[in-house]
């Protein structure tokens, strides 16, 4: 079964990271869905050409996180659960608020300010459609 | 049956102008270790006392289960050794170096080799002075691949390869862990072809091990990070950082032992944390041998 996840060395992300979060990104758009069989680890990695541990790790995060299930001697699947979809965009809004959070304080916004910027793309978008 | 596909213990040699001093290094089966070092580090010479092609002064060698250099007969049958300074017969054509080497090891695949010799885009029928660099390191790397050795150790394998070379290598080493009872050892210069494909890294550095460990703790040890150090420059010291380099009110710390709690010690004292970077491999390499030559020093 051919994954078609990618890995880029110029992406600053740990390869492990982006191999997670490219699942995440398949769970959470339903084109794996629950109960799907994912590659092993040392198949992912083969066909990556990434270190087994790299995708060791990332199945491990992904595990625990609730996203897969590893049966030993099995092989693993994509966890079962209707809201995981739902959750996972959750957390990838978070993700990116935070980061926004985070590069606002660089450049000295107030928390007013960032909130204002949010606004205006959200204008800028209806506008746009409009 | 051991589980380690190489262990070395405390394996010393003196030269004239070089000494490997005390170097231990574990691999285990199924997994690929990258030996990193600068030129003159010690790692060819590792290499070789692995291979029983240099007596150790002192240590302990084992490599699948065999001491060497004394069973070193037994333990070769399962090893493929490849190094960039090997040369095949320049005047015998590629097929005739496959015929040689399937009669000297019965484990060699015929299928394997006609597979590898496609994807290699080798022509048997060549004469191998006619063979390009590439082609002559792929030609070396397909005569230890078909035999299917438990064991490959590969001295700098895509040093003077071209992209796409270094990619058909990368690859076919990859497949050769399909088998998890097959593990690799190989050396290099490269450290985004080591970052990307092993699962255990050594550092080795003027005859010493400088580190080994597993990749994914490597990389995620070592972190730097961007602080605001204020006027008054009051870094607080942590045994962590091995090195600080301070410009206007901002510092640079490397860390190699990166926890969150780093960034309450520093704020404690009055700094700001503004970035924390991950690092890559070269740059752990460059930055930990640099703090290892340093400690010796003192």
């Amino acid at each position: 079964m051919h994954s078609g996840l990618t890995i880029s060395q110029a992406d600053p992300r740990p390869m492990y990271l982006q191999i997670k979060e490219q699942i995440r990104h398949r769970v959470a758009l339903g084109d794996w869905p629950a109960g799907r069989e994912i590659p092993s680890i040392r198949q992912l990695a083969i066909e990556l050409r990434v270190s087994v541990i790299t995708v060791k790790r990332a199945y491990l995060e992904l595990e625990r996180e609730g996203v897969i299930v590893t049966q030993h001697g099995k092989g693993s699947c994509v966890a079962d659960g209707l809201d995981l979809s739902l959750d996972l965009q959750e957390r990838e809004l978070e993700e990116h608020l935070a980061a926004a959070v985070r590069i606002a304080r660089l450049l000295g916004l107030s928390d007013e300010e960032l909130a204002a910027r949010l606004r205006q793309i959200e204008r800028e978008k209806v506008k746009k459609k409009a | 049956m051991s589980t380690q596909a190489i262990a070395l213990n405390g394996v010393s040699k003196a030269f004239k102008f070089f000494k490997l001093d005390a170097l231990s290094l574990e691999l285990a089966q199924g997994q690929i270790m990258g030996l990193v070092g600068p030129n003159g580090a010690g790692k060819s010479t590792t290499i070789r006392i692995l291979m029983g092609m240099i007596p150790a002064d002192a240590g302990d060698v084992r490599v699948l289960g065999h001491s060497i250099p004394s069973e070193q007969a037994l333990a070769k049958r399962d090893i493929g050794f490849v190094s960039d300074d090997m040369r095949l017969f320049p005047n015998a054509t590629l097929d005739w170096h496959m015929q040689f080497v399937a009669s000297i090891y019965p484990s060699w695949d015929v299928n394997y080799a006609t597979t590898l010799l496609k994807r290699f885009n080798l022509q048997p029928a060549q004469l191998v002075k006619g063979l390009s660099h590439g082609e002559h390191t792929k030609a070396l790397l397909l005569l230890v691949l078909a035999r299917r050795p438990r064991l490959l150790v590969l001295d700098e394998p895509t040093t003077g390869l071209d992209p796409v070379a270094r990619h058909e290598v990368l690859a076919e080493l990859m497949d050769v862990l399909q088998d998890d009872n097959r593990s690799i050892l190989f050396s290099s210069h490269n450290t985004l072809d080591v970052e990307r494909i092993s699962d255990q890294i050594t550092f080795i550095d003027r005859g010493h091990v400088v580190e080994s460990r597993d990749k994914e703790t490597f990389l995620e040890r070592w972190r730097r990070l961007q602080i605001q150090v204020g006027t008054r420059n009051n870094l607080p010291q942590v045994p962590s950082v091995v090195d600080v380099s301070t410009s206007g009110q901002l510092a640079t710390v490397t860390t190699n032992h990166y926890t969150p709690e780093l960034h309450r010690v520093f704020e404690r004292a009055g700094a700001v944390v503004h970035e924390v970077q991950r690092m890559t491999l070269e740059e752990i390499f460059v930055a930990n041998v640099m703090s290892s030559r340093r400690e010796r020093m003192q």
